[in-house]
């Protein structure tokens, strides 16, 4: 394949498809272009169109690369398609979502500690939502579920992957703890995608 | 108080603020509180005030509510104990505040990252991909529009400070009922497509009214025929009739 053939073709990819394209698959079908070559492409291309005049960009969401409209168009896309948007998250869900978000896995006790209000209500609307999991039991009395985030948290908030989330603020003395989450960042990311990935759309929603 | 929900056949139910910490974040918000160093008394009182109000809008108070209100008052008594006083500093002595202050911003840090994601949220919202055009999701919730259902009590209890403070037992024939203050509302909103908050109830004298007038509000709200809007931090609230309005006469 010819070098400058690359870019073209990815763009074509990133316009037909409906999901983010990991670079991974990206490569795959690039057949032989390495992987550098393939992410400096993306590159260039994003580049291109954030510095051109275009109602499109490439954004990386959700552990891929994908191409969206730009903010600034929605008023029109809204009047050429009737776009049945989800309803806005209430304070509740955004908060419990916070705290499984910078926190996972936990348990719903842990996360009813921070809020001090019962979350269970909360709890299966984030399920129903696919914006959360259940991602196993925490190995103490009585083996709670615990919970974690989606892929589709973070196609939900346009992030990138879960190390894309801002830092939290630290209040240092206080937030010293002395139970460190037992999971690394990167370790969660990677597993739940690729759990995700394999598996989309399988988990039981709670009874 | 009379019974609002017999009287008007219609029956609001609100929570206004889900946890006891996040009535006392608002309460040291509004009253610019340091929270590392919150005047308990003070607070103690307005929280008990802001629950008796909750509790005369029929909005279900979590028994979470009542031990905070526990916790506040046993804070407070703590306080009250005399402090040896023969060193300057405490060393042994823990603040009794210590606790609730650790709760109060480990929950706020979290309430934060809770406003970052609800921006990305509204951004992410005004984005579209192919994906997104097909997927749909039926809506549970009932957007209040841009302003929270604290602020709209807040402003409430603004209205009931400043009635006048006549203790005179009426006996109207008539009374105002949710329903009919609905009706006013909607008239207004009609005539004047924006309305401020505290036109709603210029007037008005009762307690009573006022709660019936504050009721009718949110039944609007909820009915999808008005938004709230607030410009600016602190500021006025604005009701706006909602394109729903224009297009459904309500019966």
């Amino acid at each position: 394949m010819e070098d400058h053939e690359i870019k073209p073709i990815l763009e074509a990819l990133l316009f037909i498809s409906a999901e983010p394209i990991p670079i991974d698959r990206l490569k795959e079908i690039l057949a032989g272009v390495a992987k550098n070559i393939v992410f400096e492409k993306l590159s260039l291309l994003q580049q291109e169109y954030a510095q051109s005049d275009r109602g499109m960009q490439i954004v990386e969401v959700a552990g891929g690369y994908q191409m969206t409209t730009r903010a600034e168009m929605a008023p029109w896309i809204r009047d050429l398609e009737k776009i049945k948007t989800s309803s806005r998250l209430s304070q509740p869900s955004l908060e419990t979502l916070a705290i499984i978000a910078y926190k996972q896995p936990l348990t719903r006790a842990e996360i009813e500690a921070i809020r001090g209000v019962d979350g269970a209500g909360v709890l299966k609307t984030l399920m129903d939502r696919r914006l959360i999991k259940i991602v196993g039991r925490k190995e103490v009395a009585g083996r709670p579920l615990i919970y974690g985030t989606t892929r589709e948290f973070l196609l939900y908030f346009g992030l990138a992957n879960l190390t894309a989330l801002p830092t939290l603020k630290e209040f240092t003395e206080i937030a010293e703890r002395s139970a460190e989450p037992d999971i690394t960042w990167d370790r969660v990311d990677e597993e739940f995608l690729q759990t995700v990935g394999v598996n989309n759309h399988s988990e039981e929603p709670i009874s | 108080m009379t019974d609002l929900e017999t009287d008007s056949g219609i029956g609001v139910k609100v929570d206004a603020f889900e946890g006891s910490l996040e009535l006392l974040l608002h309460l040291i918000k509004e009253n610019k509180i340091d929270i590392y160093d919150i005047p308990i008394a003070v607070i103690t009182k307005q929280y008990l005030d802001t629950i008796d109000l909750m509790t005369s809008l029929k909005l279900s108070i979590a028994g979470d509510f009542l031990v905070m209100a526990a916790t506040l008052i046993h804070i407070k008594s703590k306080m009250l104990l005399p402090v040896h006083e023969t060193e300057e500093e405490e060393t042994e002595e823990e603040d009794p505040r210590q606790e609730l202050v650790t709760r109060l911003l480990e929950y706020k840090k979290f309430k934060e990252a809770a406003g970052t994601l609800e921006s990305y949220e509204t951004l992410w919202r005004q984005i579209f991909s192919r994906e997104a055009i097909h997927a749909s999701e039926p809506s549970y919730e009932i957007s209040l529009g841009d302003v929270a259902i604290s602020d709209l009590l807040s402003a409430l209890q603004k209205v009931i400070a400043r009635l006048p403070n006549k203790n005179v037992l009426t006996i109207e024939a008539d009374e105002l009922s949710v329903r009919d203050r609905i009706d006013f509302i909607l008239s207004m909103l009609e005539k004047e497509s924006s309305l401020l908050f505290d036109q709603l109830f210029a007037g008005l004298e009762s307690r009573y009214h006022v709660v019936i007038t504050f009721l009718a509000l949110l039944e609007v709200i909820r009915l999808g025929l008005m938004k709230v809007l607030q410009v600016e931090h602190y500021g006025a609230l604005r009701l706006i009739g909602t394109e729903n309005l224009l297009k459904e006469p309500v019966a």
